[in-house]
C-alpha cells in the first residue's frame, strides 16, 4: 500500500525572469519585435517623420539665440533696429512652437504604435493560454506566466518608442549637431562634444547595471513578501509556536537583504549620474575657457560661444538617456524571447486536421486497454491496461489509493491529455478525431478543486452556458444541494464569490461546481473526488436529486467515501493505475479482497484504525 | 422551490429575455488612491520614523540647497565671463579666474548632488523597511480575531503599496525643497540682474503654472483610468491563468478570448488617451518658453543696445529660462504624490493602530519544565463579541499525561476552548489554567513552548524538509529531526524525495500530498517537544490510506504527552481516556465512552448513527429528527 506521489515534469524555467537569454535568440526576438511594429505602417513612419523636423527645429534655437546675440551687439553704439530684433525673436518664437508640435506628433504616434502592438500581443498571449493544454499549465508557473504577460508584455511595448524612435532621435540630434559644431569651429566643437562619449558609456553601463540588480532586487523582494505572505497566512501556527522571534528573524534577514541591494542600487545611479553631470560641466569649463579666449581675440563672435553652450544644454539631456535606449533593446530582447517561447508553444492537443464534431447517439463511453504515462514520468505510466464501457444511465465508481491514477485516467476521457496507449470512444467514435469543443461538450467533469471566478454565484453557475435561463440555473443548484444556502445570502444569484467575494466553505464550492458541470447536460459525467468537502447527509439527498439527471448520461464517479459510490452499478478498485477489482458492492464485499477491507475500515464495527494498522 | 423572493434585488434592465452572464476578470474595488493633501496627524506618526534619521534630513536638505545655489551660479558666471573675461581690454588672467570660479561651482555640484541623492534616497528607503518591520512586527502582536477578519491580501498591499507610496514621497519632499529653492532663486537672480526685463518674462510664469494645474486634474483622471483599465486586464489575464483548466473543461475559450479582446481594447483606447493628454503639455511649454526667449530676445536685445543691461546678462536670462520648466513640472507632481501618501499614511496608521489585546502581565514569570502538563478550564466564559458568548461557564480538568477528546456538532466551541489554552485570547470570565497556572499569569513565549499544536489543515512554509519540521524549535539537531520524522512515519518518504531533508518545498508544500503534509506537521509538534498536545483533527474526508497513517503518527505523538484533541473521527474519539461534548457553548456531558453510551445522552446517540466521522452529525442528527418525526 505504497503511496507513490504523482511524477511531474520538470517545471518550465523559460518563463522564469533571469537576466540570461541567449544573445541570438534575443537578436531574433528584437528582429521579429521590429518587424511587428512596422504592421501599424502608417503610425510607425509618422514617428520617424516627424522626429526629423523636431531634431532640425531643436537645433535651430541654438544658432537662432547666437544670431540674436550678435545682432544685438552689431546694433550696439548705432541706432537701434527693432524691426530685426523682432524678426529673430519671431523667428524663435516659431522653431519652438514647431519644435513642441513635431514632438507631440513623434512621441505620440511612436507610443500609440507601442500601444496597438500591446493590445495584439495582449489577445495572442490570451488565446495561447487558454489552448495550451493541461501538460503545459502542469509545468509551468502560473506566477511565471503573469509575469511574461504583464512585465514582458510592457518590455516589448515601450520598445518602439524607447528603443527605435530615440535612436533615430539621437542618431540624428548627434550628427546633424556635431556637423554644424565642427564645421563652425573645429577645437571648439571638439570640447562641446567631449562629454559625449563619456556620458553615452557612462549611462549605458549604468542602465544594464541597474536593470541587473533590479532584476535581483525583484528577487530578494520576493523573497520578502513571501515570508511576510506566509507568516500571515499561516498566523496560527506562528501563534501555536510561540514563534514570534524566528519569524521576525527571518524577516529581518530577507529585509536586511533586500535593503543592502537597494542601497547599493542607489550607490550606482548615483555615482553615474553625477559623474555624468561633472563630465558635462567640465566640457562646459572647457568651451568656456577656449572659446572666450577666442572671443577676446575676436576669432569667434559672442553669439557662437552662446550657441555652442545652448546646443551643449540641449543636448546634455539626450545623451544622459540614452542608457535608457540601451536598456529598452535589452529588456525588448529578454522579454521578446520569453514572449514568443510562449506564443510558438506547439498546442499538443488540438483539433485533428480533418476533425468532425462528436455525435452522440446511444451515449456509450468505451475504453480500450487505455494507458497514458506523463512526460517525464520516466517509463512507469501511471495508468495502463484500463478497459471498461459504460452505458448511458449507468453509474461507475472507482476507488483507489492516492496515487492509483483515478485522477490521471479520469483526465483522459475530455482530452486533457492524449492517451498514449488504446483508445477512447464515444459511441465509436474515438475522441481524438472529433473536434476538441465536442469532446468537451460531450464529457464534462467536476474537478477536485474547481476554480471560482470572481463574479456573481449565478455567472459562476452559467458559466459553460452563459445565455441560459434563470430557471435553469436555480434548477441545477436545487440539485446541486445550492438554492437554499444561496437564498439566504444578501444578494441571493448576484452575490459575488471568489477571491474578492463572498468566500464559500469547500462543501459550497463543491456544491457551486456539480453545479456549473450539470448546467452542461453532458453525455458523460465525471464527478472527481469533488464531494470529499460534502457532509454526507447532504450527499445523499444530492445523490437522490440526481437520479433522474443521471438517467440520461453516463456518470462516473471518483470518491473515497464508500456511501458516495457503493450504490454504483459498477465499482473498479485501482491501485497502481490499473484495474485490480471491479464489479457491484456486492460483488466486491463477496470477494473479500481490498475493496471488502476498506469496507471494513470505514465503518464503525471495525477495529480502531489506530490497531488495524499495526 | 423557485418561487421569487419579495427581497430579491432586481435588475432595472431585466426584460424577462435571457442575458448574457459572461464577463472575464472582475470589476474590482479599487482602494482609496488619493487623500486629502495634508494630514497632520499622518504626518506626525511619519515623522516618528523619519526621527532617527533626522540628522540625515538636514544633511540632505541643506545639500539640496547647495546645489541648488550652485546651479544657479553657472549661468551668472557665464555671463560674468561674456561680459567681464571676453573683452577686448580685459585684463590677462580675469577669465582664468572667472573659470576657476566656475570649476570651483561645478566641483561644490558634483559634490552636493552626490551627497543630496544618496543621503535621500537611502534615507527613504531605510524609513520604508523600519515602517515594515514595524508594521509586521505589530501584526505577530494583534489579536487573532483581527486577522481571521483580514484578508492577507490587504495587509501585504498595506506592506508593499503603501509603504512604497512613503518612501516616494519622502524622496520627493526633500528634491521639492530643491525645486522651491531653484523657482525662488531664480526668480531672484532674475530680479537681481534687471527686475524690469525679469517682470517682462516672469510673466509667463503665473501661466505656466495656472496650464499645468488645469491639465493637472484633466491628465490625472485620464492616468488613472488607463491604470485601472490596464490592471482590469491584467486581472483578467491573471484569473485567465488560474482558472485555465475550467475554462478548458466547460468550452469558454472562444468566448472568452472575444471578451478579454474587448477589455484589451478598452485598455487601448484609455492608455492612448492617457498619452495624448501626457503629450500635449510638451508644445504647451515650449511655445511658452519660446514666448519668453522671444522677450528677451526683442526687450532685452534693446536695453543691451541702449546699454542698460550687458549682452551678458542677457544670455544668462536665456539660460535661466530653459530651466524654468522643471521645478514647476516636479512641483505640480508633488500635489499628486502629497495626496497618494496622506491615504498611504492614514491605512498605515490604522494597522499600527489596531489594538493589542493579550500582553504578557507585569509580573509574568515564565513556564517551566518543573511545571506539568495539567489543563484546566474553571467556569470559563468567552465571546469574541462579549454580547455572544461561544463558550457560557465551562469547566473540566485534564491531568498531566491523560488524553481528552473534545467532540460536539460544528459551533460547540471546540475550537474557541484551544485558542483559550494557547491564550489567543483572553476570557471574559473565569480562568484558564496550564501546569496549575493561570495563562495570563505566564509569559506567552513559555506558554507556547509548554504546549504544541497541530491544527487542522496542515500548513507548510517553503524551505528545506528540514526547516520546516524544526520550525522554531532552534535547539533541536539534525538528528532529532530525522528522529521525529522516523516516529510519526514520514522518514520513508522524504527520503525518496530527491534531496531527501534538503528537498525544498515549493509553494508551502504543494507538491506533497495532503497526508504528508500532515505527517511533517506532526513531526513538527513532535520535534517541540512540549508537554501539552492540542489537536485539532482534519475534517476533510481524507482517505483512509492516509488517515491510518495519520492515526498511528498520532498515537506516537501523544505518548508521555497531556492530549487534548478535537475529534471527529470515531477512531480517535473511542482511544480517549475521557470525552467532553459541549454543545452551543457549554459542556453537556463527560466521561469515557463506556460511561457516555451507558448514559444514554447526546454522545450516544451521535454514536448509534454509525457514521465514520463525527463531523457528519450535525446533518445526520436533523435527518434522524426528521425521521423521528414522520
Amino acid at each position: 500500500m505504497t503511496v507513490t506521489p504523482r511524477p511531474v515534469a520538470p517545471t518550465e524555467r523559460a518563463f522564469r525572469r533571469t537576466a540570461s537569454i541567449e544573445t541570438r535568440q534575443g537578436v531574433g526576438a528584437i528582429a521579429r519585435i521590429t518587424r511587428m511594429c512596422f504592421r501599424y505602417r502608417w503610425r510607425a513612419g509618422l514617428a520617424f517623420a516627424a522626429t526629423v523636423p523636431a531634431v532640425l527645429m531643436q537645433l535651430s534655437i541654438p544658432v537662432i539665440l547666437g544670431r540674436a546675440v550678435d545682432t544685438t551687439l552689431e546694433m550696439a553704439g548705432d541706432s537701434p533696429d527693432a524691426r530685426a530684433l523682432v524678426f529673430i525673436a519671431l523667428t524663435l518664437l516659431a522653431a519652438s512652437v514647431l519644435r513642441g508640435l513635431f514632438t507631440l506628433v513623434q512621441n505620440y504616434s511612436a507610443e500609440s504604435v507601442g500601444h496597438a502592438l500591446a493590445q495584439d500581443m495582449r489577445k495572442a498571449i490570451y488565446e495561447k493560454i487558454l489552448r495550451l493544454p493541461f501538460s503545459f499549465h502542469d509545468r509551468t508557473h502560473s506566477g511565471d506566466l503573469i509575469t511574461v504577460g504583464m512585465l514582458d508584455l510592457e518590455g516589448v511595448r515601450m520598445y518602439f518608442s524607447t528603443a527605435l524612435v530615440r535612436t533615430l532621435l539621437l542618431t540624428l540630434l548627434i550628427a546633424i549637431g556635431a556637423w554644424m559644431l565642427l564645421s563652425t569651429n573645429l577645437v571648439l566643437g571638439l570640447l562641446a562634444l567631449s562629454f559625449v562619449p563619456f556620458a553615452a558609456w557612462r549611462s549605458s553601463v549604468m542602465r544594464l547595471a541597474l536593470r541587473r540588480t533590479w532584476l535581483m532586487l525583484q528577487e530578494k523582494l520576493g523573497v520578502l513578501s513571501q515570508v511576510m505572505e506566509e507568516n500571515l497566512a499561516g498566523i496560527r501556527v506562528v501563534r501555536a509556536f510561540a514563534a514570534r522571534d524566528h519569524e521576525m528573524a527571518k524577516f529581518d534577514r530577507a529585509s536586511k537583504d533586500a535593503l543592502e541591494l537597494s542601497h547599493r542600487r542607489i550607490d550606482l545611479r548615483v555615482r553615474n549620474t553625477s559623474a555624468m553631470t561633472l563630465a558635462f560641466f567640465v566640457a562646459m569649463g572647457l568651451v568656456l575657457l577656449y572659446g572666450g579666449q577666442q572671443v577676446a581675440a575676436g576669432e569667434i563672435t559672442v553669439g557662437t560661444l552662446a550657441t555652442f553652450l545652448t546646443f551643449m544644454t540641449i543636448l546634455q539631456m539626450p545623451v544622459r538617456q540614452l542608457g535608457l535606449m540601451v536598456n529598452a533593446y535589452a529588456r525588448a530582447s529578454t522579454c521578446g524571447t520569453r514572449l514568443f517561447q510562449l506564443l510558438d508553444m506547439p498546442n499538443e492537443i488540438d483539433d485533428a486536421p480533418d476533425a468532425r464534431d462528436l455525435e452522440i447517439t446511444d451515449g456509450t463511453l468505451r475504453l480500450e486497454n487505455v494507458g497514458f504515462a506523463y512526460r517525464g514520468g520516466g517509463d512507469r505510466p501511471a495508468v495502463s491496461g484500463i478497459s471498461f464501457e459504460a452505458k448511458r444511465g449507468e453509474t461507475v465508481g472507482i476507488l483507489g489509493a492516492p496515487g492509483a491514477g483515478k485522477t490521471t485516467l479520469m483526465h483522459l476521457l475530455p482530452r486533457f491529455y492524449d492517451v498514449t496507449e488504446g483508445a477512447i470512444t464515444i459511441d465509436g467514435q474515438d475522441i481524438r478525431d472529433a473536434t476538441l469543443a465536442s469532446v468537451r461538450q460531450a464529457v464534462a467533469i467536476v474537478q477536485q478543486d474547481g476554480f471560482l471566478f470572481t463574479t456573481t454565484i449565478e455567472n459562476n453557475i452559467a458559466y459553460a452556458a452563459p445565455f441560459t435561463e434563470d430557471q435553469r440555473i436555480r434548477g441545477v443548484a436545487d440539485s446541486a444541494q445550492l438554492h437554499d444556502y444561496v437564498l439566504g445570502l444578501p444578494q441571493q444569484y448576484r452575490t459575488v464569490v471568489g477571491e474578492r467575494g463572498v468566500s464559500l466553505s469547500g462543501g459550497q464550492r463543491q456544491r457551486l461546481s456539480i453545479a456549473r458541470t450539470l448546467m452542461m447536460e453532458p453525455a458523460v459525467l465525471i464527478l472527481d473526488d469533488s464531494t470529499a468537502a460534502i457532509d454526507a447527509g447532504t450527499e445523499s439527498r444530492m445523490r437522490e436529486a440526481l437520479k433522474t439527471y443521471a438517467k440520461d448520461r453516463v456518470t462516473l464517479i471518483v470518491a473515497h467515501r464508500l456511501a458516495s459510490l457503493k450504490h454504483a452499478d459498477r465499482i473498479l478498485f485501482m491501485d497502481n493505475g490499473r484495474i485490480v477489482e471491479q464489479g457491484t458492492h456486492a460483488e466486491l464485499l463477496a470477494l473479500g479482497g481490498r475493496y471488502k477491507a476498506l469496507h471494513d475500515l470505514q465503518m464503525n464495527d471495525a477495529p480502531p484504525p489506530a490497531e488495524a494498522a499495526r | 422551490m423557485t418561487t421569487p423572493h419579495t427581497t430579491e434585488p432586481r435588475d432595472p434592465h431585466d426584460d424577462g429575455r435571457p442575458r448574457m452572464r459572461a464577463v472575464v476578470g472582475s470589476t474590482r474595488i479599487e482602494e482609496e488612491m488619493f487623500g486629502r493633501v495634508f494630514d497632520g496627524r499622518v504626518v506626525q506618526r511619519i515623522w516618528a520614523f523619519v526621527r532617527p534619521y533626522r540628522r540625515r534630513v538636514w544633511i540632505a536638505v541643506a545639500a539640496v540647497l547647495v546645489f541648488t545655489l550652485s546651479q544657479l551660479s553657472i549661468p551668472l558666471l557665464i555671463g560674468l565671463a561674456i561680459d567681464r573675461g571676453m573683452v577686448a581690454d580685459a585684463p590677462a588672467g580675469l577669465l582664468y579666474g572667472i573659470v576657476a570660479l566656475f570649476a570651483l561651482a561645478i566641483v561644490i555640484n558634483y559634490i552636493a548632488s552626490l551627497v543630496q541623492e544618496r543621503v535621500t534616497a537611502q534615507m527613504a528607503e531605510n524609513v520604508l523597511f523600519d515602517i515594515r518591520r514595524k508594521m509586521f512586527s505589530h501584526l505577530q502582536r494583534v489579536s487573532l480575531s483581527f486577522m481571521d477578519k483580514t484578508e492577507v491580501g490587504r495587509l501585504m498591499s498595506r506592506l508593499q503599496g503603501d509603504v512604497n507610496a512613503m518612501q516616494e514621497f519622502l524622496e520627493t519632499s526633500i528634491q521639492s525643497v530643491g525645486d522651491i529653492a531653484l523657482l525662488i532663486g531664480i526668480i531672484a537672480v532674475m530680479l537681481w540682474l534687471d527686475w524690469q526685463l525679469a517682470g517682462l518674462v516672469l510673466m509667463v510664469l503665473p501661466i505656466l503654472f495656472g496650464v499645468r494645474v488645469l491639465w493637472l486634474a484633466k491628465a490625472r483622471a485620464a492616468f488613472m483610468a488607463a491604470h485601472e483599465a490596464n490592471s482590469l486586464t491584467n486581472g483578467a489575464l491573471a484569473e485567465a491563468i488560474h482558472g485555465v483548466r475550467t475554462v478548458q473543461a466547460t468550452g469558454r475559450e472562444r468566448l472568452n478570448a472575444d471578451l478579454y479582446g474587448k477589455l484589451a481594447g478598452r485598455t487601448y483606447q484609455a492608455q492612448l488617451r492617457a498619452s495624448r493628454l501626457a503629450q500635449i503639455m510638451i508644445p504647451i511649454v515650449d511655445s511658452l518658453t519660446g514666448i519668453a526667449m522671444a522677450t528677451v530676445v526683442v526687450a532685452g536685445g534693446l536695453m543691451v543696445v541702449s546699454g542698460r543691461i550687458e549682452v551678458g546678462v542677457m544670455v544668462a536670462f536665456l539660460f535661466y529660462i530653459q530651466r524654468f520648466f522643471d521645478p514647476i513640472r516636479s512641483l505640480t507632481m508633488q500635489y499628486s504624490v502629497m495626496q497618494r501618501a496622506m491615504a498611504s499614511g492614514h491605512r498605515l496608521t490604522e494597522v499600527l493602530d489596531v489594538e493589542v489585546d493579550v500582553t504578557d502581565a507585569a509580573d509574568a514569570v515564565p513556564l517551566g519544565p518543573d511545571d506539568d502538563g495539567s489543563v484546566e478550564f474553571r467556569n470559563v466564559s468567552f465571546g469574541y463579541d462579549p454580547a455572544q458568548p461561544v463558550l457560557k461557564d465551562v469547566s473540566f480538568r485534564v491531568k498531566s499525561g491523560e488524553r481528552v477528546a473534545l467532540v460536539g456538532p460544528t459551533g460547540s466551541g471546540k475550537s474557541s476552548s484551544i485558542a483559550l489554552i494557547h491564550r489567543f485570547y483572553d476570557v471574559q470570565a473565569g480562568a484558564v489554567l496550564v501546569g496549575g497556572r493561570d495563562v495570563r499569569s505566564v509569559t506567552q513565549e513559555s506558554l507556547g513552548r509548554h504546549i504544541a499544536m497541530v491544527l487542522q489543515e496542515p500548513y507548510l512554509f517553503t524551505g528545506t524538509v528540514m526547516e520546516n519540521i524544526r520550525y522554531s524549535s532552534h535547539w533541536a539537531s539534525d538528528d532529532d529531526v530525522i528522529e521525529a520524522a522516523k516516529a510519526v512515519g514520514a522518514h520513508d518518504f522524504i527520503t525518496a524525495m530527491p534531496e531527501g531533508y534538503a528537498t525544498r518545498l515549493e509553494e508551502r508544500g504543494s507538491n506533497l500530498s495532503l497526508g504528508q503534509r500532515q505527517l511533517l506537521s506532526f513531526a513538527r509538534a513532535l520535534v517541540a517537544d512540549a508537554k501539552i498536545l492540542v489537536l485539532d483533527e482534519a475534517t476533510a474526508n481524507i482517505d483512509s490510506y492516509t488517515e491510518m497513517q495519520i492515526q498511528k503518527a498520532l498515537e506516537r505523538l501523544l505518548e508521555g504527552r497531556t492530549g487534548l484533541v478535537i475529534a471527529h473521527r470515531l477512531a480517535t474519539i473511542r482511544t480517549a481516556d475521557r470525552i467532553v461534548v459541549l454543545q452551543q457553548g457549554s459542556k453537556i456531558e463527560e466521561g469515557d465512552h463506556g460511561t457516555l453510551m451507558a448514559r444514554g445522552g447526546l454522545y450516544a446517540k451521535l454514536y448509534d448513527l454509525n457514521y465514520a466521522s463525527f463531523d457528519d452529525l450535525p446533518e445526520a442528527l436533523t435527518d434522524a429528527d426528521r425521521a423521528a418525526a414522520t
